[in-house]
């Protein structure tokens, strides 16, 4: 393993530190229990968006932290959930009386851990849970479809309307619109090594690649040989468009998220083919979103998510942002 | 029951899940994503220095303290299902009079019953409940019935062992495992083989008392 480590059982803290020293004009990072704040209080009357989820996908979900999206996140030991202690501890925090609402990936770690802070806090909260990650099936016998990469638009376009007065109910029901609307496809091309293992994960050929591999490495669909771009992302969009079925001229929002390994020069290489196909198939492309959001340590792969947007969500997309990861407008 | 016999469990635990804990991890790195192990490790870490702050704490009280340290300490599945299993023990009532085998039965079936709950998950879904909800039951079973502890210890040993073995041709339904579909069948849970190996440790030490 070769990693900027000092000492595996402070990983997380030193990370923490540094983040917190980086952006010390948006936000603020509180120890025991961890969780990452606005540095202003939230405005009264405002919602409080509470976010988090086991470390490893930064700039997930305390890059996120700032105006015009979350209020608090709380991370975990690297991909392991974060304590109901966390939750309860942010939630008091940032509450200002409107009510929190938890946003929450689809993984039983996360769901229960977040189901236990929402318990043990007092004040009036709701959750809502995202699972736009079209490589598994969603069943009502299983654990169902996981939680991914439109977190991030989620977060985006629910903290507009919570920065605009939307009411914790009306905030609820635009975040499951969201989630409703989009959908994931992720493809790995090498393991990720989580720290205090040590060692890779998952084993994987120099000439083989993971496809709907899920954000912590977890195997997806199939193992395959590597294939051409324009093939890989055509099977990915196929995926997303058997589930999604968008309108013929929908407007969609496109993200190609990097997992962390794969260099911004590929990124926007897969931005194109995906671009060309869309177009073949008559969906317009009229936001766009390329870079590393939601990440699994060093993996090399990329998922791509499609947003079918409405004028709700594009208006809400493009109000002023400013978090450490995403600053528009303002 | 008390405190220090939590305790001196714990540190017994703690032994056997370290001899073991590469195989963990194997298991869980097939199917999972390599974090049960290090979140068992460290739970049983802040349980066992716990020591000087609960040794000599009413029941009640310690297994409270147990639940927080855990539920706040591990993060995970495993964090909220172990913690949700000493919180509800802690609810058994009659703590404070002497905690008998019955009693204490009843203490482990509340506990399960609760992480029964709060997972959502039951027998067949390739987890740590399918060695867990069986044992609990046998449990059940003894504590109204007229079988010598000892008897009873060794069938839950056996119980435990051929539960998690039996995890090993299941498709997972909960868990990171589920994401895998049939790729999961022909390796054991780690969760299954953590629970059993803990099982195992308390039952012998009763055992050879």
């Amino acid at each position: 393993m070769k990693k900027f480590i000092n000492n595996v059982d402070d990983f997380l803290k030193e990370s923490l530190n540094g983040f917190g020293k980086a952006h010390s004009d948006i936000i603020k990072v509180n120890f025991e229990p961890n969780f990452i704040s606005r540095k202003t209080k939230t405005k009264e009357g405002k919602v409080s968006l509470i976010s988090g989820g086991g470390s490893g996908h930064e700039p997930m979900h305390g890059g996120f932290v700032g105006h015009g999206m979350l209020d608090a996140a709380c991370p975990g030991f690297v991909f392991s959930a974060p304590t109901p202690d966390q939750m309860q501890a942010a939630a008091e925090h940032v509450d200002s009386g409107a009510g929190v609402l938890f946003i929450v990936k689809n993984y039983s770690g996360d769901i229960m851990n977040f189901q236990m802070g929402a318990e043990m806090y007092s004040g009036k909260n709701d959750s809502i849970i995202t699972n736009d990650d079209v490589a598994v099936e969603d069943s009502t016998f299983t654990t169902g479809r996981r939680g991914v990469a439109a977190t991030v638009l989620v977060e985006k376009i629910v903290g507009s309307l919570a920065e605009n007065g939307g009411s914790l109910e009306e905030c609820k029901r635009l975040g499951e619109k969201v989630n409703k609307n989009s959908g994931t496809m992720g493809v790995a091309f090498t393991s990720c090594t989580v720290p205090a293992a040590g060692k890779p994960t998952f084993d994987i050929g120099n000439d083989e690649m993971e496809f709907g591999v899920g954000i912590h490495g977890e195997p997806g669909r199939k193992r395959e040989k590597i294939q051409p771009s324009k093939t890989i992302v055509n099977n990915m969009l196929e995926a997303i468009l058997d589930d999604l079925k968008p309108q013929k001229n929908e407007k969609t929002l496109l993200f190609i998220n990097g997992m962390g390994g794969t260099p911004l020069t590929e990124l926007y290489l897969v931005y194109d083919d995906a671009c060309e196909i869309l177009k073949s198939k008559g969906i317009e492309i009229t936001r766009s979103l390329v870079g590393n959001y939601c990440t699994s340590l060093e993996m090399q792969g990329a998922s791509i998510t499609l947003l079918k947007c409405d004028e709700e969500i594009l208006k809400k997309w493009d109000s002023p942002v400013h978090t450490a990861a995403m600053r528009w407008g303002m | 029951m008390s405190v220090n016999f939590l305790i001196s469990q714990a540190k017994n635990i703690q032994i056997v899940i370290n001899e073991n804990a590469a195989e963990i991890e194997a298991l869980d790195q097939n199917i999972g994503d390599g974090d049960h192990i290090f979140n068992v490790q460290r739970g049983l870490k802040l349980v066992v220095e716990l020591e000087d702050d609960i040794k000599n704490l009413p029941l009640q009280k310690g297994l409270n303290m147990i639940a927080m340290k855990v539920l706040s300490g591990i993060g995970g599945s495993s964090g909220a299902l172990f913690g949700t299993f000493f919180m509800s023990m802690a609810k058994t009532p009659d703590l404070d009079k002497d905690i008998d085998f019955k009693k204490a039965c009843e203490m482990v079936i509340t506990g399960v019953n609760a992480m029964k709950e709060r997972g959502k998950a039951d027998v067949g879904e390739k987890t740590m409940m399918d060695v867990l909800i069986p044992v609990s039951e046998k449990l059940n079973e003894l504590k109204s019935g007229n079988t010598d502890m000892k008897d009873g210890l060794s069938e839950i040993i056996k119980i435990a062992e051929d539960r998690m073995l039996g995890t090993k041709d299941m498709l997972a339904t909960k868990g990171r495992a589920s994401f895998l579909g049939e790729r999961a069948k022909g390796h054991i849970d780690p969760g299954a083989r953590s629970s059993q190996l803990i099982i195992d440790t308390i039952c012998k030490s009763l055992i050879n008392k």
